[in-house]
């Protein structure tokens, strides 16, 4: 197949953005649609978890981890570094790393 | 439906003091951060394609609101006193916290709101933020020249209208009530909801007028 199935309605403004970010890595010749498949069928372990966008996230940042282009420590380390830029960006600003007072 | 959603619990924080941001947006932030910094995606392709599908958010909540609104004047009253509890009696909202405060549109005065630049959005009432929201000039210059940002969107309003700007805390949330347009006397609250978008309830826009409706 060409496209991804057609997403569900988003709940969450995040759920749009990880949807975002899969198709955009697919059109960015990273994977095809049916490795895409496979990356979402290893993450539910078999059908176990729902195929929500929690779901989507994990896959896709499993399938990068797999192909070397990103690591879980430097997820983790990047998630950490947007922790610190939000409580120290006021609230209605737009939050950055360059924010973040750890960097 | 995402009245009991995982997102965004905390909506305490203090504006004064620094924002938060929900466990799964700093995930969906760090991967794209990281992505964009090795050049597999580019923000605005990203952009672009939550455009496409930013109408693909659950049901605009708000605009059940706004269309009970002009066919309720009771309901109307109560809603401009107290946006959250009149909106809960439409199970609108729903989410422990937050003030959602209600501007009506008049002839006299149109009301437009900035900041949607956190978890303040209240996106369970008004569907996913538009992109260009996030951007900085579109805030600063909303403030200081109001009447040219409506214009950029297509929304002229005449020279006797004011224009008022809300700004979101961590507080209060804004919703526009915006004018129920002229040749809906015959329309049911469901077909009015229709012509209720995002949009004329940020006060970027106008309702739609009937004949503008797409059905899909």
């Amino acid at each position: 197949m060409s496209r991804p199935p057609e997403p569900p309605v988003f709940a969450a403004p995040w759920e749009a953005q990880t949807f975002a970010l899969v198709v955009s890595l697919h059109d960015a010749g990273l994977f095809t649609w049916g490795e895409w498949a496979e990356a979402l069928g290893a993450a539910s372990r078999g059908g176990e978890r729902p195929a929500d966008y929690a779901l989507w996230l994990e896959a896709i940042e499993g399938l990068l981890a797999a192909r070397g282009l990103t690591s879980a420590a430097a997820l983790a380390e990047r998630r950490a570094a947007f922790a610190r830029a939000a409580a120290a960006t006021p609230h209605g600003q737009p939050i950055t790393l360059a924010n973040d007072p750890g960097a | 439906m995402a009245q009991d959603h995982h997102h965004d619990h905390d909506h305490d924080h203090d504006h004064r003091h620094g924002s938060e941001l929900s466990p799964m947006e700093l995930r969906v932030r760090a991967l794209e951060s990281v992505l964009v910094e090795k050049g597999y995606v580019d923000p605005a392709a990203l952009d672009t394609l939550i455009e496409t599908y930013e109408t693909k958010v659950g049901p605009h909540n708000g605009a059940r609101v706004v269309a009970r609104a002009w066919v309720d004047p009771g309901f109307r009253s109560r809603l401009l006193a107290d946006g959250s509890a009149a909106m809960r009696e439409l199970d609108v909202g729903g989410r422990g916290g937050e003030h959602m405060v209600v501007v009506e549109n008049t002839p006299e005065e149109h009301n437009l709101v900035v900041c949607t630049l956190c978890s303040c959005y209240p996106w369970p009432v008004l569907g996913l933020p538009p992109v260009w929201y996030k951007s900085p000039p579109y805030r600063s210059r909303a403030v200081i020249e109001p009447r040219g940002v409506l214009a950029e969107f297509g929304t002229v309003l005449p020279e006797t209208t004011r224009i008022r700007v809300w700004d979101s805390t961590a507080e209060l949330r804004y919703m526009v009530l915006p004018m129920r347009p002229p040749g809906t006397e015959g329309l049911d609250e469901a077909s009015l909801a229709d012509l209720v978008t995002r949009d004329a309830m940020i006060g970027t826009g106008l309702p739609l007028a009937p004949d503008q409706v797409v059905r899909s």
